[in-house]
């Protein structure tokens, strides 16, 4: 018996050893990769459309949208979920991989920065959101509000989120603008993170997609400049686009899409598709 | 025949005897091949004594500065807190709890080690973290210290195990010897057990801190990763570990960034490789 | 004060200390189960995830986990044993065998992220089997790798010479020897070793951040190439990356992972302390 459990063991493992240059199995299921934003909203999605559909197989990853976007260049995905346009050498990236890139516009999400409920501050600028993140402002009292020390939060570096506000907000919509974000800036994993972290710290501020908002945070009207008008994020104002800090959130395909994914994506742009869109708590497109 | 077949059998027990070092090389070549890579685009000096950690920026900041401080401040107040927790457990184990109670504890150990580190993180980032705010007043618990806490009791228990080990291999003649001199029990622990064991002491401490330093998921969600470079334990770090596990999704394979973060990996490698190896070379020494 | 005065106050306060070091054990346990128990029914334990993991069950996370562990000891266990047999019974006290020894000391510190960047620069990207249980279960196996090493060796040590050497004066040949008599007295330990080797492999998420783990799948992997979620990992995007999640869920979830493994661990150490009175030498 032990000799033949001996055996066994060794013949699978070489067989693992011998199945390495083997069959790449083929994958019948559609693997949808990218924005952390997103990955509520493309699994709600998945779901509606996989009841509807079973013989549908569809797989979501998040990991930052410019996990997508590595996966889309990469060929690993067939939809990367992107809360950011796609940027210039990626786009060269996935040419020089034979890809051919399809960009889909399929909600409208805006960034709502967040502060205590027991912060005065009720509006800002975007240039005061510039110099609070760069380092600049320092104290909220420079902003009409309390004597104390601006904590700024943010979204990782991996994140569209993240990336979005770096052009929008930091770089005051100059792509690419000299500013960073300075050193003293905490990076959270998550827009669950900054929302937690946020409502129970008074003095911090943060920025998150409309659909991380709870009652447990303010939120201030942003204007684009001192004139205003300020703007609070709400459904009306970023279908509108008269809140200042509303995008896009983007489905790109590594090819002009067809069966299951052409599906989905209809699916997805649809009536239904957008009202799973209002249900999750983001913009639909009309 | 049956004789071929033994030869055969011993043939493949010698290579997996081998494959250890095999492994490790292996590791060592590919986190090199990547890691290396970074330094046709971006100069070694930089990488080494850059100040500044931002891969989007425009040119690129790949300096590692900022996070290996962050790695070494979250490590030292973890080893502050479990090297003096840890030696006392240990002694208390090895020297004086009753059989019973020995048993006990260290199964107590044992279960602190097995608990993994997203839940170690998971408590840290909904409980602990919220606490050490509150204590000190800071604007958040998202800090070097709260890591440091979370990461002393995953680290205890490696330190425990090893120095209860090096205080129960010390020659009873030492301690018999000291008694019959008419020290008391205490006086012998800390006159004649402890010196003797010290260089089981100090591997357990090498390894500890080759652990703390490893340790990626708890430090990702508790410490704040913040680039900057530490003052003080009570704001937030960036860890090297933190910084691979955030980034490494969003970089395109064959990017500079993801060689840049490879190459943080060599330098994890190297470190731990480092420390390993002189604490094995305690531990080995201490066996003679 | 009379030194014996000291002792008792010295022994007192390290005495505190051990129970001060036990105690998250127990902490983390308790609030685990106050919080998390709500959640657990069969429902939970047997039924995909809904409405963006906000309901339903952690069915393929745990299906998952088990898929992984299954993978990585079916690799991990004979590369192991054999290594183990090899230090023990052939390896000649050299520079070689010295050598081996300083490398399973250093797979055992290596960090796990790092494992997880070997395992996706090795696995995933140069032997192209994508982020598939291969690869997690691979990368997974080479981390445990050292663990189940030491514990066979010990086992293996611990089986008296006069066994091994009562059997070759019948003529049996090493290898037989090996095979039918130190082996099978060197069990317990081994199967200890695996049984921690598989708690360890089962609780960690870094290695398979990048090897494996998937957010969210509409069934249970049909192959070795195919991603799958873990309990690990869907412990993190649950507290993580899912908004407005039930406390209890994410709770729950730790719970269920952290049972799992303490379970695993009492196993082992009730199998130790069992063997370690019932030794018949």
């Amino acid at each position: 018996m032990k000799r033949k459990a001996l055996s066994l063991m060794c013949l699978s493992v070489l067989f693992t050893y011998a199945a390495m240059p083997a069959a790449y199995a083929a994958r019948d299921m559609i693997q949808i990769k990218g924005s952390d934003t997103m990955v509520n909203l493309g699994q709600a999605w998945a779901e509606e459309f996989m009841m509807q559909n079973p013989e549908a197989s569809i797989a979501v990853t998040g990991g930052g949208s410019g996990t997508g976007m590595a996966a889309l260049i990469s060929g690993t995905c067939d939809i990367a979920e992107s809360s950011r346009e796609i940027k210039d050498q990626e786009m060269e990236a996935a040419h020089k991989n034979g890809h051919d890139v399809h960009e889909f516009i399929v909600a409208v999400d805006a960034i709502a920065v967040v502060v205590h409920p027991s912060n005065p501050v009720k509006q800002l600028t975007i240039e005061q959101l510039s110099g609070i993140y760069t380092g600049k402002i320092k104290n909220w009292n420079e902003l009409g509000g309390k004597d104390q020390k601006i904590l700024a939060l943010s979204r990782e570096r991996n994140s569209g989120t993240h990336v979005y506000f770096l052009e929008e907000v930091v770089r005051m919509g100059v792509e690419k603008g000299p500013e960073q974000f300075a050193p003293e800036v905490l990076m959270l994993p998550s827009s669950q993170a900054i929302i937690s972290e946020v409502s129970q710290s008074e003095t911090a501020i943060g920025y998150v997609g409309l659909g991380y908002v709870s009652d447990r945070v303010h939120i201030p009207a942003i204007a684009l400049s001192n004139q205003g008008p300020f703007v609070s994020p709400t459904l009306e104002t970023t279908m509108d686009k008269s809140y200042p800090l509303s995008r896009s959130l983007l489905f790109y395909t590594g090819r002009e899409p067809e069966g299951t994914v052409k599906n989905f994506i209809d699916f997805v742009l649809s009536e239904e598709g957008q009202e799973i869109v209002r249900i999750m708590d983001f913009v639909p497109l009309r | 025949m049956k004789k071929f077949f033994e030869k055969i059998i011993e043939k493949i027990i010698l290579l997996n005897g081998f494959a250890c070092i095999l492994f490790v090389i292996l590791i060592f070549f590919f986190l090199a091949k990547d890691g290396l890579a970074l330094f046709k685009v971006s100069s070694p000096i930089q990488f080494f004594f850059g100040l500044l950690w931002n891969p989007l920026a425009e040119p690129p900041q790949y300096g590692i500065v900022p996070l290996l401080l962050g790695s070494i401040m979250v490590t030292l107040g973890a080893i502050a807190i479990s090297v003096p927790l840890g030696l006392a457990c240990a002694i208390f184990i090895g020297e004086i709890a009753p059989r019973w109670m020995r048993e006990i504890l260290k199964a107590g150990v044992e279960l602190l080690a097995a608990i993994p580190s997203i839940v170690i993180g998971f408590i840290g980032m909904t409980m602990l973290a919220p606490f050490v705010k509150n204590l000190f007043g800071l604007p958040t618990g998202l800090t070097a210290l709260t890591g440091s806490i979370a990461l002393a009791f995953m680290a205890i228990p490696t330190i425990v195990s090893i120095m209860e080990d090096a205080i129960t291999a010390v020659p009873r003649t030492y301690k018999e010897g000291s008694l019959a001199l008419g020290a008391t029990h205490w006086q012998t622990i800390y006159r004649v057990t402890i010196p003797a064991a010290s260089s089981g002491i100090v591997a357990s401490i090498m390894l500890g801190i080759g652990r703390v330093i490893g340790e990626t998921m708890a430090v990702m969600m508790i410490t704040g990763n913040a680039s900057v470079i530490p003052h003080s334990l009570l704001q937030p770090v960036r860890t090297m570990t933190a910084t691979i596990a955030a980034e490494m999704g969003e970089t395109v394979i064959g990017s500079d960034h993801y060689f840049a973060l490879f190459a943080v990996g060599l330098v994890l490698f190297a470190i731990t490789f480092v420390i390993n190896f002189f604490a094995d070379m305690a531990l080995h020494q201490q066996k003679k | 004060m009379k030194p014996q005065t000291k002792q008792k106050i010295a022994f007192t306060c390290l005495g505190l200390v051990a129970v001060v070091v036990i105690i998250p054990v127990i902490v983390i346990f308790v609030i685990l189960i106050d919080k998390g128990i709500s959640a657990i029914n069969w429902q939970f334990l047997s039924t995909m995830p809904r409405m963006g993991m906000r309901a339903g069950g952690i069915y393929p996370a745990i299906m998952g986990t088990v898929y992984l562990v299954s993978g990585t000891i079916l690799v991990a266990l004979p590369l192991g044993v054999l290594a183990a047999i090899y230090l023990v019974e052939y390896a000649k006290r050299n520079w070689w065998t010295r050598m081996i020894e300083i490398a399973i000391v250093n797979l055992a510190g290596v960090p796990s992220v790092v494992y997880g960047l070997f395992g996706m620069g090795f696995f995933v990207i140069f032997f192209k089997f994508g982020a598939s249980i291969l690869a997690g279960s691979l990368t997974l196996a080479i981390m445990i790798l050292p663990v189940i090493i030491t514990a066979s060796k010990e086992a293996l040590m611990s089986v008296p010479h006069s066994f091994r050497e009562a059997s070759l004066a019948l003529g049996v040949s090493k290898w037989q020897t090996i095979r039918c008599v130190v082996l099978p007295n060197a069990l317990p330990g081994i199967l200890t070793g695996t049984i921690l080797g598989i708690s360890r492999a089962a609780g960690e998420t870094a290695p398979i951040l990048f090897t494996v783990a998937a957010f969210y799948l509409p069934r249970l992997p049909k192959s070795i190439f195919d991603q799958c979620m873990a309990l690990p990992y869907h412990l993190y995007v649950l507290s993580t990356q899912v908004p407005n999640v039930k406390e209890s869920l994410q709770y729950g979830t730790a719970l269920v992972l952290v049972g799992m493994i303490f379970l695993l661990n009492l196993v082992a150490i009730i199998i130790r302390s069992h063997m370690r009175s019932k030794k018949q030498w």
